[in-house]
């Protein structure tokens, strides 16, 4: 599979095609952000199981009971209510800014979340998912083999971008046409100046020669600006 | 068209399009809900609309930001038109009164693998016992053993507690915590090709059938089964359940058959699936039976033998009969 033009040929973004026609780009979160939300998760499971302890110690017999079914709930339990409904994800994977969405990009069924989180047990073998490590990287998904069988993947959430507007300045129209790629990198360049250094921008806008017509950095960096201006269609004043 | 145009001519819906999102996830406090539904009946076209701003966004060479911002809309959009509505209760009722002995039903020569796997050692071992008693030694270790006899004595005020837990409510946390985690397991140890299903499905046969072998031939036997036959209907048709789900995990990997192996997964999951629910909900139902009407002593054994003989008809009766017809 060829990426589209203008998308990053990273290996970990993974594209689904909707029913209207536009292609929607997962982000397939790894080992690492995962077993850090699972870390979260467990101290907070593990924190709550200590504080129920020592308030039902003063029922005795009936408070040991009581915390053996909690104790169920939040073993087996705990993935599968915060998936369904709380976003498709638990505590540690908010913080972690990851969720559970089905291989289509939809929100996770309730079927798959049981599934995913029942199989824990085995992707947990021989210890702390030992087996489940190994799947993840035997496949191009990060999938464990909960998510193999309930057809699931944890991608990243969108993040929304602060938009950067472009600097103003007399726009400027290409002496050469413009390719596609280069409108794009033109634009880039302009949204995102105000975040590098005035040394590094002018650096980078020294580059494109064939665009600018100069070498000189202040210079360029503003023929860029102007490019950029001119290219998202602002008028001149 | 030029993207700042571009941008000018549909900022304003999309910024009704992002706010309506947005208030799905957060608190609506501050909002108008008439105008929230009229917007969200319109969504489907509003949402199509976006995709295609973004597929003219993507196609012109826009800047990133835009792109961005209606790949995030698209995103949004996407999620709450194609979640699933969620009804838990009158699925749940559905479930109950016929999708769950319908799909025991069709699953039939797997559950019948399973109950052979799981009460033929039983069987064996209960009857092997009465004639060769030690070897129950292979099995439990005379400590162990102990335990159980003391569980069992017809002294006992209360049977099937042991030191540690002497009260109901204790046992059935218990219970609750141990068989259904059990049943999790079992299911879960198909993935490993079925193996794990099967080492549950064949430990928990022989154990539970030398406990029952032993405390028989011991002089036990009226304490024992007058105990178990309560539950013995829910909780041992449950781990044949859940051993069925895991041996369909395990017969996907093994024999896909004509589906990719990861295809014939999913598949046997969406049913091994339904069949945990049921199997968990049956072991959680089995649990109060065996914390609060099992353990009594005041309750003669005719009578307990009387009631766990009729839970056993009702569960074949709900297995063969709920469900078949159109109505139901």
């Amino acid at each position: 599979m060829s990426p589209r033009p203008g998308s990053l040929a990273l290996d970990t973004v993974r594209s689904i095609a909707t029913p209207e026609g536009v292609e929607l780009d997962l982000r397939l979160a790894g080992p690492v952000s995962r077993a850090y939300a699972w870390l979260i998760d467990l101290f907070l499971r593990f924190t709550g199981m200590l504080v129920l302890w020592l308030l039902l110690i003063p029922l005795g017999r009936l408070g040991q009971g009581v915390w053996l079914i909690v104790w169920f709930c939040v073993e087996w339990l705990y993935p599968v209510a915060f998936e369904i409904w709380s976003g498709g994800a638990t505590p540690g994977k908010k913080l972690m800014g990851l969720c559970v969405v089905n291989d289509d990009g939809t929100p996770v069924s309730r079927w798959a979340s049981v599934t995913r989180n029942l199989l824990r047990a085995v992707d947990f073998l021989p210890l702390f998912y030992g087996l489940g490590f190994v799947a993840m990287v035997l496949n191009r998904d990060f999938k464990r083999l909960g998510d193999l069988v309930a057809g699931t993947v944890v991608i990243y959430v969108e993040r929304p971008r602060v938009a950067s507007a472009v600097p103003a300045a007399p726009p400027l129209a290409p002496r050469v046409p413009l390719t596609l790629d280069e409108s794009r990198a033109v634009l880039e360049y302009a949204e995102r100046v105000a975040t590098l250094t005035p040394q590094r921008a002018e650096e980078l806008a020294g580059i494109p020669v064939r665009l600018t017509g100069t070498g000189d950095g202040p210079l360029a960096r503003q023929r860029l600006l102007q490019l950029a201006n001119h290219l998202i269609g602002r008028r001149p004043q | 068209m030029k993207q700042e145009l571009f941008e000018a001519r549909h900022g304003a819906e999309w910024r009704e399009f992002e706010d309506w999102i947005d208030g799905r996830s957060r608190n609506r406090a501050g909002r108008d809900p008439a105008q929230d539904n009229v917007i969200a009946a319109d969504m489907p076209r509003r949402y199509r609309r976006v995709c295609q701003h973004l597929a003219l966004a993507r196609d012109r060479g826009y800047g990133g930001d835009i792109v961005d911002r209606l790949h995030g809309m698209a995103v949004g959009g996407y999620h709450a038109l194609y979640a699933r509505p969620v009804q838990p209760r009158s699925e749940l009722l559905a479930f109950v009164r016929a999708g769950f002995p319908r799909l025991v039903r069709s699953e039939r020569r797997t559950l019948a693998a399973a109950a052979l796997l799981f009460f033929g050692p039983l069987a064996g071992m209960v009857v092997l016992l009465q004639y060769f008693p030690d070897l129950v030694y292979y099995f439990i270790t005379p400590d162990r053993l102990a335990g159980i006899e003391n569980m069992y004595d017809p002294k006992a005020e209360r049977l099937g507690r042991t030191p540690e837990a002497d009260t109901a409510f204790h046992m059935l946390g218990v219970y609750i915590w141990n068989n259904i985690r059990i049943a999790f397991q079992t299911f879960a140890g198909g993935l490993l090709f079925g193996i794990g299903t099967l080492f549950f499905l064949l430990f928990n046969g022989l154990f539970i059938g030398a406990v029952a072998g032993h405390l028989t031939q011991a002089g036990y036997a009226e304490t024992f089964w007058s105990f178990v036959s309560g539950h013995s209907a829910l909780e041992l048709t449950g781990i044949v359940l859940a051993g069925a789900a895991g041996l369909k995990l395990g017969m996907a990997l093994v024999a896909p058959g004509r589906l990719s192996r990861n295809q014939a997964l999913i598949a046997a999951a969406r049913r091994g699936a339904g069949l945990i629910y049921g199997a968990a909900g049956m072991l959680f139902i089995a649990a109060f039976v065996e914390a609060f009407w099992s353990p009594l002593t005041e309750v003669a054994p005719q009578i307990k033998y009387g009631a766990g003989i009729a839970l056993w008809l009702a569960v074949a009766a709900y297995f063969l009969q709920v469900g078949r017809g159109r109505g139901a």
